[in-house]
């Protein structure tokens, strides 16, 4: 058996590796994919205490994770595209009309 | 030989990896050969005919080519995606057929108990839709890494067309799922064994035609083949995708839609046509069915003679009646009764996946290619309310049928 | 060492090495790749974890959906290679200081779990072990998680919707 530390410990090096890229990236896309991989860090700690404790909430959460994941993708990538559209750029300094 | 001995799993999955995999490639090899021949024969043509007799030795010339012929690499391509793609494409089409199980779950061969499938997963059906949903990454990565404007275009119209029948083909399998309340392949095709007032079997095609329709349709889009074969259109595309590929590489994603073709036609035998189950019921009087697979090959053998001695190739003659004893032998040794309870599963099954192959075949020979925006139409607006009405319909009879 | 731990170290080490590539990578492409294998190696995770179920699912939602689509944007908006420029002062002077804070609190958390985890752990095998098969994930799923689930398919029906008037072209 690995012990529950071990997937902890990637869980969270995979989740400092998503802030990471979502700092320093400056590709929308590969942004949200940062995204999607600090998601999936939270999910890998969410089934490794599932086994741990022996019970299912925490893979019925990773569930609703995912389901979630994939309407925000659709979304995201929809935002994106009309960014796109209307910058004719994926670069995230383009898009800086909130900025203060 | 320790090592033998501590891992008999290991070591009786990698025997069967090597069998699958040497059965799997020349069932690849052949089934080039058995369309063309085919659709020859729906032309009005001969098909191959000169390498060897009636071209058999077609796929083996064929191979030897693609060995042989130049491997061009774009400069301007993607160099490692470029070179992933086709890999992905193959290996994930053939990984697939590790999860098919293709006779019953016990079953005895040399008085050993053994498995007739690689792996045996309980969740193996929703296994078996996650591999095979990668695969598109092997057409969608070869479209882009390319880096010209033919393979581009097929890439994303393969991988849209992809994404959108995979959503009917899933939804056609659930109506089975919901009468076998099971993802295991094992319960599915034990819920089919039996029969309706004797004579009609128990499969799931017969309560779910719709579904079943609905499957194969989308499977047929799924694989890129005619006539929804967009991906590659060789007039308006060139040749879609793989335009960039020349070679072995080439082979490899030609192989992968074969290998594709084989996976659902194997899906849809397991999940609607009942498996490895014979459409006959078990009862004493039906006990000829047993010889079956050995009447089948003695009865082929002596066509292959007489076929043979009265061809006009000197190597037909030579080489058909040989086959032909062959053929006699086996289905001989298929009447033994050692052999003879081993061979039936794979026998129906075998038989089952090869009519739908030929079913393929079939509509490749007969209908013309659908305009892109009519397929995306299709898929949308008529598959996919056709699968969910299909689903409402059969979670709404299995509730009326729960126990109160 | 057993061979659990040797596929989870070959898995672990596979995703860090997908996560890494994620974030260096200056194609697009190359990076949805990366973050494709990261997918994949958390999915056997899943598997040696005993929920075959949800890494099923992981494979089947996430590589086999969420990214194809990300791919396929990436080559519907022809996204070239990225272009670098240095650290806004807000990434300098807030950003890093907050990682290196965030870091140091997850070191700490983690070496003081380890007293924790052996107390709870001790409570949680006591009640006796729950197989994660699907059939008692769905059982869950289906009465205690009954209205969150039906809430998530009024948030697909919305994402839709949304994503629909957004991608399409302005009359």
């Amino acid at each position: 058996m690995v012990p529950i530390s071990y997937y902890i410990i990637l869980s969270a090096v995979l989740f400092g590796l998503g802030v990471v890229g979502f700092v320093f990236k400056r590709n929308i896309i590969t942004i949200f994919m940062s995204i999607e991989l600090m998601l999936n860090a939270v999910n890998l700690a969410f089934v490794a205490f599932s086994r741990e404790f022996n019970q299912l909430d925490g893979m019925i959460f990773v569930f609703f994770v995912i389901v979630v994941a994939a309407a925000e993708a659709a979304v995201g990538l929809a935002i994106i595209m009309v960014v796109a559209r209307n910058r004719k750029s994926l670069n995230v300094e383009d898009v800086n009309l909130l900025k203060f | 030989m320790d090592f033998v001995t501590q891992h008999p799993v290991l070591v009786v999955s990698l025997i069967k990896i090597a069998i699958a995999l040497f059965v799997v490639m020349t069932a690849l090899a052949y089934l080039t050969w058995f369309e063309r021949k085919v659709v020859a024969r729906i032309q009005s043509r001969w098909g191959p005919y000169w390498v060897g007799p009636h071209g058999l030795l077609q796929p083996l010339a064929d191979g030897i080519k693609f060995l042989f012929k130049e491997d061009v690499i774009p400069p301007a391509a993607d160099k490692v995606t470029y070179l992933l793609a086709p890999f992905l494409a193959l290996a994930l089409a053939l990984t697939t057929l590790a999860l098919i199980p293709i006779g019953p779950a016990t079953i005895s061969i040399l008085g050993q108990p053994t498995q007739l499938v690689i792996s045996h997963s309980p969740v193996g059906l929703i296994l078996l839709f996650a591999i095979s949903s990668i695969g598109v990454y092997g057409v969608a990565l070869a479209g882009w890494s390319s880096n010209s404007k033919y393979p581009l275009l097929g890439g994303l119209r393969s991988s849209a067309q992809m994404i959108s029948y995979e959503v009917s083909l899933t939804l056609s399998v659930v109506g089975v799922l919901l009468i076998a309340g099971s993802l295991d392949f094992y319960n599915i095709v034990g819920g089919q064994s039996g029969h309706w007032w004797h004579f009609l079997p128990k499969w799931h095609v017969f309560p779910q035609f719709l579904g079943f329709i609905c499957y194969l349709t989308a499977a047929i889009a799924e694989t890129n083949r005619v006539p929804f074969d967009l991906p590659e259109a060789e007039t308006e595309l060139v040749a879609g995708f793989h335009t960039e590929y020349s070679s072995f590489k080439f082979a490899m994603f030609f192989m992968a839609e074969y290998g594709n073709m084989i996976t659902v036609s194997c899906l849809a035998t397991l999940l609607f046509l009942g498996g490895w189950l014979s459409p006959f019921p078990e009862t004493g009087a039906w006990r000829w069915q047993l010889y079956l697979p050995a009447a089948g090959l003695i009865i082929g053998g002596i066509a292959l003679i007489i076929g043979g001695l009265r061809s006009v190739q000197w190597n037909a003659k030579a080489v058909f009646p040989v086959l032909g004893i062959i053929c006699i032998g086996v289905g001989y040794l298929c009447t033994w009764q050692s052999v003879m309870p081993v061979i039936q599963g794979p026998f129906w099954f075998i038989a089952k996946v090869f009519f739908l192959l030929f079913f393929y075949v079939w509509a490749r020979g007969t209908l013309p290619r659908f305009r892109y925006d009519q397929l995306m139409a299709f898929g949308w607006k008529f598959l996919l309310p056709l699968a969910l009405i299909n689903l409402v319909g059969t979670s709404l009879v299995e509730v009326l049928r729960l126990p109160r | 060492m057993s061979v659990a731990m040797l596929v989870f170290f070959a898995c672990g080490v596979m995703a860090v090495l997908g996560a890494i590539g994620l974030i260096l990578a200056r194609e697009p492409v190359h990076s949805a790749l990366s973050l494709v294998l990261v997918m994949v190696a958390l999915a056997v995770l899943y598997l040696l974890l005993g929920a075959a179920f949800i890494a099923a699912i992981q494979i089947l939602v996430y590589a086999g959906a969420v990214m194809v689509l990300f791919i396929f944007v990436i080559m519907l908006l022809n996204a070239g290679v990225e272009v670098r420029t240095n650290l806004s002062r807000l990434a300098r002077w807030v950003g890093i200081p907050l990682a290196i804070v965030f870091l140091v609190e997850m070191a700490y958390a983690m070496s003081r779990e380890y007293g924790a985890r052996t107390a709870m752990a001790a409570g949680g095998a006591a009640a006796g072990p729950v197989p994660a098969s699907t059939q008692a994930l769905s059982m869950k799923l289906f009465t205690e998680f009954v209205l969150p689930f039906e809430l998530t398919s009024i948030l697909i029906l919305i994402a839709i919707l949304g994503a629909l008037v957004l991608a399409k072209k302005e009359a």
